[in-house]
């Protein structure tokens, strides 16, 4: 391919780069996998904690710090929102990955907004690990 | 003279079609810009008489591709009203003539000139993955057999012209220059189960790549836009059903 001396203004976009790099890993396949299977989980999870909160015996309304305590006492329960916490986080930060690998074009960019998920989300699912883990009742 | 002309068939009528077509001549535009042109058509008439009728009648410039002129060379892919058909296959009856019909290159890969782009990247990416047979073990001295059933087994992927209106509607191709695009997954799939061939595992390997298969967001605009009607979508999802249950 030579793009020597050609007359006149010539504004074509550069032609895509043909050498792909070949690496060898299922990490895309993992990662399309861990979707549809915690898509499917986080169904019920969500459902279920939306109709516990919200809507079972008293609703939003008998929400305060007590019954918070009493629910994470309750080794069923820290695994419960455990779950929907790591699931969702993970769920999201892919589905995030994958846009922004299909919309940012410049490598710069798109390093720096990945490393930014990535941050956000490292710092969501350890703040909410603890919390869950270290929850002490008698602070109120 | 028969008898039989109590119902007399309508004579068509030629009707003024105005075309908004995309132009661009690299030595002398810097922009690509449209221009309208209006040519009388028959609606039974196709896209591309009308795109022959103005190259020859009224501006010898505009350059498209095109060569069997029946849907069966694949070369005169184009974006018309939004939508990658082939040219020769539109006929002028099914578009609203009401308005202008655009006629535009197809998107994602480079602009060379008015409605002609580097098909380069396109054909790369389908040799990448090796679309042809692959054998082991000794010749036979007489034809590779092959059942019927294992024969409809990849009818689909067989019908493809190679005329790239898949892979240029697919929003991941348009953005990412790597991914390898519906119309290499199809030919790949076409060799996959083809019970004669032995490169699967290579192909498979291949389409697992960071640009591979899992690209694909399921969106389902190749399959609307492949004139031959292959299931282009259930060809790529064939090849992630093969990929995992290889895996586990
Ligand atoms: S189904 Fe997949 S390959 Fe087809 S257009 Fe959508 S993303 Fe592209
Ligand atoms: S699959 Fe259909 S749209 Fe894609 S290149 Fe083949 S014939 Fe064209
Ligand atoms: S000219 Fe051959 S497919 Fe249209």
């Amino acid at each position: 391919m030579s793009t020597t001396a050609q007359p006149g203004p010539v504004n074509i976009p550069a032609p895509r780069s043909s050498q792909r790099s070949s690496q060898r890993s299922n990490f895309e396949l993992y990662s399309w996998l861990f979707m549809r299977v915690s898509g499917l989980v986080l169904v019920f999870l969500v459902l279920g904690h939306l109709l516990i909160m919200n809507v079972l015996d008293g609703g939003v309304q008998r929400i305060n710090f007590a019954f918070v305590a009493g629910r994470w006492s309750s080794p069923f329960w820290q695994v419960w929102d455990l779950l929907m916490l790591w699931l969702a986080m993970l769920h999201g930060t892919n589905g995030m990955r994958t846009i922004i690998n299909d919309y940012a074009e410049r490598d710069q960019t798109r390093f720096w907004l990945k490393m930014i998920l990535y941050v956000a989300a490292g710092f969501t699912i350890i703040l909410g690990t603890l919390v869950i883990f270290t929850f002490d009742p008698n602070i109120g | 003279m028969t008898a039989m002309a109590e119902a007399p068939v309508a004579a068509p009528v030629a009707a003024d079609v105005t075309f908004r077509i995309h132009r661009y001549q690299p030595e002398f535009d810097s922009e690509p810009h449209w221009e309208e042109y209006t040519v009388p058509l028959y609606p039974t008439d196709r896209v591309l008489t009308a795109l022959e009728k103005i190259k020859g009648e009224i501006d010898g410039s505009l350059t498209f591709r095109r060569s069997c002129g029946h849907g069966i060379c694949g070369s005169d892919a184009m974006r018309i009203n939004g939508r990658n058909r082939l040219a020769c296959k539109t006929l002028v009856k099914d578009l609203d003539i009401s308005k202008p019909i655009t006629v535009e290159p197809i998107k994602g890969l480079p602009l060379e000139k008015d409605l002609v782009v580097d098909m380069d990247p396109f054909f790369d990416a389908y040799r990448s993955v090796m679309p042809f047979l692959i054998t082991d073990g000794h010749e036979p001295t007489r034809e590779r057999l092959q059942s019927a059933e294992d024969r409809a087994r990849f009818d689909d992927g067989t019908k493809c012209i190679l005329c790239a209106c898949c892979t240029t509607s697919c929003p991941v191709y348009w953005t990412d220059d790597q991914y390898f695009g519906p119309a290499a997954i199809v030919a790949a799939n076409r060799f996959i189960f083809d019970s004669r061939d032995s490169g699967a595992e290579q192909r498979l390997e291949i389409l697992n790549e960071k640009e591979g298969v899992w690209r694909c967001r399921t969106t389902f605009n190749c399959t609307d836009a492949c004139p031959r009607g292959i299931e282009v979508t259930k060809a790529i999802q064939e090849v992630k059903r093969a990929l995992i249950f290889r895996r586990f």
